[in-house]
C-alpha cells in the first residue's frame, strides 16, 4: 500500500485528459427579491482558478450552479457548451466536493470512497478507489468509520470520492476550512499537482493568501457582482494599488500633517482628535517617506495604523472601480 | 434499483438507534397480543379490534411514517444527499430505490408481524390474519410512497405525516365517516376485508374505490418525489 502511495498517482496527475471548460453567460440568481449573484459572465478552464469573496458574496451561489445543484434565474451555465442544470449525465465529468460535511458517518473511509466508484460504475471500482485514497493519502486510516474521522481526514476523504472517476472539472466549496495547516498544505499541494496536469478546477475561499498560492486564475466575487479577475499578481497590485488611509499619533501631528501635504503621495490629511487621518495615494512612496520627513522635522512618530486594511474594504474597492 | 443506493439507505436505517424503534411497535404488538390470550379473549372478534386498531391503526402509519420519511429525509437534512445525486444516475432511480427499501422494510417490520400475530391468537380463522397481512402490505406500499415524497418537498415531513396520520386519519375518521374514504388506512381495511370471510369486519370503503386509490397515491408519490429530486437545489450562502 505504501509503494503505491509513494509512486505519482495517475488520478492526480490526469493523464492526458481533454480540457474542460465552464462557462457562464450573464448568469444571475435571485431568491425573491434578493440578488445573489448578479450578471455574471465567467470562463473557467483548465488549471486551478480560485473563487475569492467575503463570506455572502454568492460564491456558494456560483459554485453550487456550477455543479448543477441551482438553476440560474437568468443566463446560461455549461460545461463544453451543455447546459449542467438537470443533467445528471454531466457528473461523468465533474467531480464535487461540498462543503458541508457530506459523509455517511457510519461508513468507512474505504466503503465510502468505493460506493462513489461504484455510483459512477466504473469498470473496477475497487482499483479505483484505492488508487484515489492514495492521492489523498488516507490509505492507513481508509478502514476507520468516518464518523472517526478528523475535519481534515474528512475532507480528504471527501476529495478522493470526488476524484475516483478521475473527472476532467473538480469543484471544490471552501475546501480548506477547518483543516489544520499540515493538512491545508497538503491538499494545496494536491490541488496544484492536479491544476498542472491540465484537469479544470474551481475552488472557493474567502482568504486571499490561500488563493494567492494554489491558483493562477482568480475571480473575484463581491455582493453578487464579479468584481476582478485575473491572475494573482494583477488581483495583488490592484489590491495594494488603492488609495491607503492610515492613523497617526504623534509629538506634533499639526506639523507633520504640513509636511506630508507638501508631498504628493498624500492625497488629503485631516486633523482629528484622535490624530492624523492620511489618505496615501501612492502607497510605497508614502511609506518610505514618512519615517524620513517625521525624521526631518524633529516630530516623533508614535503610532500608524491602517484604517482599511480589512477584506471588506479590499474588496469593496475592487467593487467600486470595477463598476465604474 | 441501485444497490449500491439500496445498502447505503438500509444502514442509514437498521445501523442506528433507529431500529429500535421499528422494532419497538411489533413488539408491542406481540404484547398486546400475549396479553388477549392470557385473559382469554384471543377470539375472532378480539382480533380483528386488535388488528384494526392497532396493527392498521397505529403500527402500520406510525412505521410508514417512520420508514417512508427515513429513508430520505435525514440525508437531504444532513447534506449526504450530495454523494449521490452528485453521480450520473437518473434521480428517479434514487427515488424508486428508496421507495423499494421502504416498501421491504414494512414488509418486515409491519406485514410480517401482522401475520404472525393474528395467526398465534386465531390461526387461519376466517381469512383474518392473512388478510390484514395483505392490508397492511397493500397499505405499507402506499404510505412509503406518500412519506418519501413528503420527505423529498419539505423539511416538516415528520411533523406533516404525524398530522395526517393522528389527525385526519385518527381523529377526523372516527367522527367524519366521509373523511374515512381518503385514507390509507381505511384502504388498507378494505382490502383485509376482501381477503377475510369474518362477519365481524366490516370495510367503510368499497374495494372498487380503495384498490385504485392506493395504487394512485403510491404511483403519485413515487413519480412525483423522482420530479422533484431532479430539481433538487442547494441553498446559496446567504
Amino acid at each position: 500500500m505504501n509503494q503505491t502511495a509513494a509512486l505519482p498517482s495517475p488520478v492526480a496527475q490526469g493523464g492526458g485528459m481533454p480540457p474542460a471548460v465552464i462557462e457562464l453567460g450573464q448568469a444571475s440568481r435571485f431568491y425573491g427579491n434578493v440578488v445573489a449573484v448578479n450578471d455574471i459572465t465567467m470562463t473557467v478552464g483548465p488549471g486551478v482558478t480560485g473563487l475569492l469573496g467575503p463570506n455572502g458574496a454568492g460564491k456558494s451561489t456560483l459554485l453550487h450552479m456550477m455543479a448543477g445543484f441551482l438553476a440560474p434565474s437568468n443566463g446560461s451555465v455549461t460545461l463544453d457548451g451543455r447546459p449542467i442544470w438537470r443533467n445528471h449525465e454531466i457528473y461523468r465529468s465533474i467531480g464535487l466536493v461540498p462543503e458541508r460535511e457530506g459523509v455517511y458517518g457510519f461508513l468507512t473511509g474505504w466503503q465510502f470512497v468505493l460506493s462513489s466508484a461504484k455510483l459512477h460504475k466504473l469498470p473496477n471500482p475497487e482499483d479505483a478507489a484505492l488508487k484515489a485514497l492514495a492521492t489523498v493519502e488516507m490509505e492507513a486510516a481508509k478502514d476507520r468509520k468516518v464518523e472517526t474521522y478528523s475535519k481534515g481526514m474528512r475532507q480528504r476523504v471527501k476529495v478522493a470520492a470526488a476524484l475516483v472517476h478521475n473527472p476532467r472539472v473538480l469543484l471544490l466549496d471552501e475546501p480548506f476550512n477547518g483543516m489544520d495547516p499540515r493538512q491545508r498544505l497538503h491538499l494545496m499541494d494536491l490541488i496544484r499537482t492536479m491544476g498542472a496536469a491540465g484537469r479544470t478546477i474551481l475552488f472557493s475561499s474567502h482568504i486571499l493568501e490561500e488563493v494567492e498560492r494554489v491558483a493562477q486564475q482568480i475571480e473575484v466575487l463581491v455582493a453578487g457582482r464579479h468584481a476582478a479577475s485575473g491572475d494573482f499578481r494583477e488581483i495583488r497590485r490592484r489590491m495594494t494599488d488603492r488609495p491607503h488611509l492610515f492613523n497617526i499619533r504623534s509629538s506634533d501631528d499639526r506639523r507633520l500633517a504640513a509636511a506630508l501635504i507638501a508631498d504628493g503621495s498624500s492625497g488629503a490629511v485631516a486633523l482629528t482628535p484622535g490624530g492624523l487621518e492620511v489618505q496615501a495615494v501612492d502607497f510605497r512612496r508614502f511609506t518610505w517617506l514618512l519615517p524620513r520627513v517625521a525624521r526631518d522635522i524633529g516630530v516623533r512618530v508614535w503610532q500608524v495604523a491602517p484604517a482599511d486594511e480589512d477584506l471588506e474594504s479590499v474588496f469593496s474597492y475592487l467593487i467600486t472601480r470595477s463598476g465604474q | 434499483m441501485n444497490t449500491v443506493i439500496a445498502g447505503i439507505t438500509y444502514r442509514a436505517l437498521l445501523g442506528r438507534r433507529r431500529i429500535w424503534m421499528l422494532i419497538l411497535l411489533p413488539l408491542v404488538l406481540f404484547a398486546l397480543a400475549g396479553l388477549l390470550r392470557i385473559v382469554g379473549a384471543d377470539d375472532e372478534r378480539t382480533t380483528i379490534l386488535l388488528m384494526q386498531h392497532f396493527a392498521i391503526g397505529t403500527m402500520l402509519p406510525l412505521l410508514g411514517l417512520i420508514i417512508g420519511t427515513g429513508v430520505i429525509a435525514p440525508e437531504i437534512d444532513d447534506g449526504t444527499i450530495l454523494h449521490l445525486l452528485s453521480k450520473p444516475i437518473s434521480r428517479p432511480v434514487i427515488t424508486q430505490t428508496k421507495f423499494l427499501v421502504a416498501v421491504s422494510l414494512l414488509v418486515l417490520f409491519a406485514a410480517l408481524p401482522t401475520y404472525v400475530t393474528g395467526s398465534l391468537l386465531i390461526g387461519n380463522e376466517g381469512g383474518v390474519a392473512a388478510g390484514f397481512a395483505v392490508g397492511a402490505l397493500a397499505g405499507g406500499i402506499a404510505y412509503a410512497g406518500v412519506f418519501l415524497l413528503l420527505g423529498v418537498v419539505t423539511r416538516h415531513a415528520v411533523t406533516i405525516g404525524v398530522t395526517y396520520a393522528l389527525v385526519w386519519e385518527g381523529a377526523v375518521g372516527n367522527f367524519v365517516p366521509g373523511a374515512r374514504r381518503f385514507s390509507i388506512q381505511q384502504w388498507a381495511k378494505s382490502i383485509a376485508d376482501q381477503f377475510s370471510d369474518s362477519l365481524a369486519l366490516k370495510a367503510d370503503v368499497t374495494l372498487g374505490f380503495a384498490l385504485p386509490a392506493l395504487m394512485l397515491v403510491t404511483v403519485i408519490g413515487v413519480v412525483w418525489a423522482g420530479l422533484r429530486l431532479g430539481r433538487f437545489s442547494l441553498a446559496g450562502d446567504e
